[in-house]
């Protein structure tokens, strides 16, 4: 602990190398391996058969049996790698498999027919894409449509939430008043509140509402999110009240103020809640399904989880429909990775 | 132009079916699917819609936990819900099911082909209604992976044979081969209930009233434990989650790493295409025991809901879906058990040439026949997710060793009685 | 020492301008009229209620209404969802969680199941924040130092956050099935399959630290922004003095991190006991009900099994929502008199 300490808190700036930069490099490196490498581990077992995904050890590029047409056969067979006992190794395609006997022929040599045990044959293998994932639920599902609905839930449900938040954090940051205590703790105690515990009266009140079956449904309820209203308003305290002050001797109403002055001083975290609540609707996968009965109204997460069955999950599609989901997060995050992390560093909430 | 043309064709369709429908119904429907299920429905459905076109009827594709068994319930009972909808929680939804019985053509031919069916989807009470049919009969039984018997020299054990039996031959395989699973069940009070009633559980009392814990029910309850901890059973499968969640070994199974698999029917066209015929999995009756030989009976229905608006339309999509020639296509290509005594009758011709595919739905279809009586009350009574729940959630804590099996026997029975106190409030 | 990878206010600014304000400036100036008349008619004083408005009418219709409807739910018993159809049946529901001999002892209750659900969220809470905390920090001073690429890196650790949890679970639990990769890893060097879901404290382990994986990079975040306003004369008088550098971290670092810190601890407490769809599709709360936590006994009591039980659901979550406001309030005693938020 004391030398971690050191190498942490020692003055930036020193030349040459230090045994620190090493350690600091391995935790880094060590950082990249744990954090992408579990997300590439998914992108190549989304490109697996569904019997490929099922084998121990787990392959690490996508591979499948390779097939050869032998005279005399109708249908191409697979072909294996064959061990005999003298340790000669052949290739052989197999005809059929009789218990633990299988039927091989000699891809040069049709005629005869060789059995092989089973435990001396191993499949010869080649790498293969097997895009069938990702194209067969596509075309079974109107792909389209879920992203379009994806998209307006998405951006809607954003800008909203984005305009009441900070209408309530400037609200709550500039003001004194009486009051003021009460709803910042009301705000602050809703933070509490998941959704999944008062999941069956949210929807009581949708349907009330008549907004099942609608995108206003999923938009709504979560439009007011008390985890925007506490970032914002612990940003917007920085902010000089001088500013504030200028601007009302200068006669500017308090809406003037509000987003000429204070929304444009809020940008690092306006773009920050921005960025979460882009990830959480875009992600949002129960509520939405309960309101959303009808499959015009699918979103995309929606949508593509009916790959789940009852008795069997059948993971090929499920692991290329979250790489499909998760692509569209992986590219904003390309573009505007460096603007996100410095956007958050920036709130720094002090 | 596209209007028009819409428009032309209902017109059409007005002359041809006089006076049924004035305009283009759009009727819904909630699916699940575990396969390729989903896929012929649509087919079948765009042939109705051709052949109907006032009837427009969508599906809606839904993942099975989320979709049926958490968001269907609660939209039922808002009034929220579809037409019609694919259910597994048979009785437990009666209340929201329609009575077609007024709409359809012939009533006779659904009690002669689904009879024995229809009451499992009826309200406590009521002896008439006709509200769907089963778009899939599962059946409970074990797969062997027999390569791995022959391989290991072992026989499978004959006709008769008892559970203790085959958990003796599953191991000796096992040990020879050093397969990591000599046995394993889905982890489900439905899949259990069919071995505890082999051991002579009765799970009702003479008056019909729940009375799960008895002897037979303790004699596998105990092997159960048992067979966690001297390894013929892995605890990945009972001992891993908690709650009712439902965990099964199909991976495990299809990777040579199990011996036998107590699993159900349903299985048979998932095995074809991930096992193949990389080895031989063989469906083998329900091992025997004072109770019997017997599984469960269970299943998907397609019900019509009574919230719709258009009876007599819902009624006429599920009188094509459910008719003789119809229903022989879907099962064949779905590979599912029918649920259609005439079709169980003539046989179906399913869509398969894997023998070991075709050899298993026959010893399912054969060994349906020879379920005791106990499985295909319990199947009907319409709080038995009450008591599978129970079941399952309980003696999972017994494995894992969170409490002792008496425990274990008591809170099931404690809240089995406080679950239907809370229902029937 | 100015950081490459830091944008300029003036070109971040510009930038966010750009994509945010557009939309945004239309709807403003349509709002512009109306709130001018708000003004007139309730002065300055009112203003910060005009403010409030629209966020509380959502908070109103979308939370506390759901709420009251909650506790509601919590006084009566049955099968059916509209409130006039349930009868009433009073602090029963209560009585039914609360029914223990001991509760320290949760197989002397009735239902062992709510009270297993409190503790094991406990224990994570407790590993999970501690653990979260100290690897946040460790990486935000690795983060902190002079290394190349350093945008990259910071990224790399925040890439995690943008998953849902969902995917996050998916994940992991490919990765450490018997057959999984990790699996097939400990294999190649000769070790023993380990079945990580089947044994209670590897169950928790991995709870946690997928947690940690999934959550770190936000608070990380939060951390470095914190070190990056320390002002660095500080250090260079330090290094000047001589003071040894564990000194110089506690007695010049930590303290001045501490408002960040703070907050870290306050909103990783609250998303802590909040957890439930990562462990619950990684786990499904097992072995036995070993990381089967408080929210999930909830969402199973009330929603997922297929007997809903809505009444006992509401007054379990009626609980959780008492524990929570206390722990709450808590915490701001605590953050008011250390001068935090």
């Amino acid at each position: 602990m004391a030398s971690v300490v050191r190498f942490l808190t020692r003055r930036r700036g020193g030349s040459g190398w230090h045994w620190t930069d090493m350690a600091a490099y391995a935790y880094l490196g060590l950082g990249v391996l744990l954090m992408f490498g579990p997300v590439a581990w998914l992108v190549l077992s989304s490109f697996k058969t569904q019997a490929a995904l099922l084998e121990f050890p787990p392959t690490f590029l996508p591979l499948s049996q390779v097939e050869v047409t032998v005279e005399g056969y109708d249908e191409p067979l697979p072909l294996f790698s064959v061990t005999d006992e003298d340790g000669t190794v052949r290739e052989l395609a197999q005809i059929r498999r009789v218990g633990i006997i299988a039927q091989m022929v000699d891809p040069a040599d049709p005629e005869t027919r060789i059995e092989v045990p089973i435990a001396q044959r191993e499949p010869v293998r080649e790498f293969a894409l097997a895009t069938e994932n990702y194209t067969k639920p596509l075309e079974q599902f109107d792909f389209l449509r879920y992203l379009r609905n994806s998209v307006i839930v998405t951006t809607v449900a954003t800008a909203i939430t984005l305009i009441i938040n900070s209408m309530a954090a400037y609200g709550l940051s500039i003001y004194e008043f009486k009051g003021r205590t009460v709803a910042l703790g009301f705000v602050i105690s809703t933070l509490m509140i998941p959704i999944t515990v008062i999941l069956v009266p949210t929807y009581l009140v949708v349907t009330e509402l008549g907004m099942v079956n609608s995108l206003w449904g999923v938009i709504l309820p979560g439009a007011a999110t008390p985890t925007g209203v506490f970032l914002l308003r612990q940003y917007m305290l920085t902010i000089p009240r001088e500013l504030i002050e200028a601007a009302r001797m200068d006669k500017a109403s308090e809406w003037q103020i509000y987003w000429r002055i204070v929304m444009p001083l809020s940008l690092p975290a306006l773009a920050v809640l921005a960025i979460f609540s882009v990830m959480w609707r875009w992600n949002e996968f129960l509520w939405p399904l309960v309101v959303l009965a009808r499959s015009e109204v699918y979103t995309l997460q929606v949508g593509l989880n009916a790959f789940q069955g009852e008795l069997q999950v059948q993971w090929h599609f499920v692991l290329a429909m979250t790489v499909v989901t998760l692509l569209p997060v992986v590219v904003v995050f390309a573009f505007l990775q460096r603007f996100i992390t410095t956007g958050i560093a920036n709130t720094g909430m002090k | 132009m596209k209007l028009f043309g819409k428009v032309a064709v209902s017109a059409l369709a007005l002359g041809l079916v006089a006076g049924t429908a004035s305009a283009q119904t759009t009727l819904r429907m909630t699916w699940y699917s575990d396969g390729n299920e989903g896929e012929v429905l649509r087919d079948l459905l765009d042939r109705f819609e051709e052949a109907n076109p006032d009837i427009d009827v969508i599906v809606d594709n839904v993942a099975y936990q989320a979709g049926i068994i958490e968001g269907l319930p609660v939209q039922l009972a808002a009034g929220e819900g579809p037409d019609m909808a694919r259910v597994t929680d048979l009785g437990g939804l009666a209340q929201y099911y329609l009575d077609m019985t007024p709409y359809l053509q012939d009533p006779i031919y659904w009690e002669d082909n689904f009879g024995p069916f229809l009451p499992w989807l009826r309200a406590p009470g009521d002896e008439l209604a006709i509200n769907g049919f089963m778009t899939q009969l599962s059946v409970t039984g074990p797969f062997v992976n027999k390569t791995l018997f022959e391989q290991a020299g072992v026989d499978l054990p004959g006709e008769g044979a008892t559970w203790d039996d085959w958990a003796a031959a599953a191991n000796e395989v096992a040990s020879a081969l050093e397969v990591p699973i000599p046995l394993a069940m889905d982890r489900s009070g439905h899949r259990f209930s069919g071995p505890a009633i082999s051991m002579g559980a009765q799970y009702f009392d003479a008056d019909g009233n729940p009375a799960v814990i008895d002897d037979g029910f303790r004699a596998m309850a105990e092997r159960i434990v048992q067979w966690h901890q001297d390894g013929t059973m892995p605890l990945e499968l009972w001992g891993s989650v908690s709650g009712s969640t439902y965990v099964g070994a199909n991976e495990d199974f299809a990777n040579a790493q199990v011996v036998m698999y107590m699993t159900g029917s349903w299985q048979i066209s998932q095995f074809s295409d991930t096992i193949g015929d990389a080895f031989d999995w063989w469906a083998v009756p329900n091992p025997c025991g004072p109770g019997g030989c017997t599984g469960m009976p269970g299943g998907a229905a397609l019900v019509a809901l009574a919230d719709t608006e258009h009876p007599e339309e819902v009624t006429r999509v599920m009188e094509y879906l459910a008719s003789e020639e119809v229903l022989a296509e879907f099962y064949g290509r779905t590979l599912f058990v029918p649920g259609h005594l005439g079709l169980s009758r003539t046989g179906v011709e399913f869509d398969t040439d894997n023998p070991l595919a075709q050899h298993a739905l026959e010893t399912f279809s054969i060994g349906v026949a020879t379920f005791s009586p106990v499985s295909f009350q319990l199947q009907g009574y319409p709080f038995n997710r009450v008591m599978f729940n129970a079941i399952i959630s309980r003696l999972g804590q017994a494995i894992v060793g969170e409490m002792s099996l008496d425990e274990a026997y008591q809170r099931i029975e404690q809240d089995i009685e406080q679950q239907i106190a809370e229902r029937t409030r | 020492m100015v950081d490459q990878t830091l944008d300029t206010p003036a070109t971040l600014k510009s930038r966010a301008a750009e994509w945010a304000a557009l939309p945004v400036r239309g709807v403003m100036r349509l709002l512009d009229w109306p709130m001018r008349l708000a003004q007139r008619i309730v002065g300055l004083g009112g203003m910060p209620y005009v403010f409030l408005l629209p966020n509380l009418i959502f908070f109103g219709t979308f939370v506390i209404t759901p709420l009251i409807i909650n506790f509601a739910f919590s006084l009566t018993g049955g099968p059916e969802l509209f409130i006039e159809d349930r009868p009433f049946v009073g602090g029963e529901q209560y009585g039914f969680l609360f029914d223990c001999e001991n509760a320290l002892n949760v197989s002397t209750c009735r239902e062992d199941r709510f009270w297993r659900g409190i503790y094991n969220t406990g224990t994570f809470v407790f590993f999970q924040v501690s653990l979260m905390i100290l690897f946040s920090l460790i990486t935000a001073l690795v983060l902190n130092m002079k290394i190349r690429a350093r945008g990259f890196f910071r990224s790399v650790f925040f890439f995690p956050v943008l998953l849902s949890p969902v995917v996050v679970a998916l994940i992991w639990k490919w990765i450490l099935l018997r057959d999984g990769l990790l699996n097939a890893f400990l294999t190649s060097i000769g070790l023993e399959k380990i079945l990580f879901f089947v044994d209670p404290t590897w169950a928790m382990f991995w709870a946690v630290f997928v947690s940690i994986w999934a959550h770190m990079g936000f608070y990380t975040l939060i951390i470095l922004a914190g070190l990056q306003a320390i002002p660095q004369d500080l250090y260079e008088a330090a290094q000047m003095d001589g003071t040894p550098r564990m000194r110089v971290f506690w007695r010049i670092t930590l303290p001045l991190l501490w408002p960040n810190l703070l907050v870290v601890l306050v909103l990783s407490l609250i998303k802590g006991v909040q957890t439930f769809d990562e462990v619950y599709v990684l786990t499904g709360g097992g072995p036995g009900t070993a990381t089967q936590f408080i929210v999930q006994y909830i969402y199973n009591t009330g929603f997922s099994n297929q007997v809903q039980n809505f009444g006992l659901a509401a007054a379990a979550s009626m609980v959780l929502g008492t524990v929570l406001l206390v722990l709450t309030v808590i915490q701001l005693v605590v953050a008011r008199r250390k001068g935090g938020i």
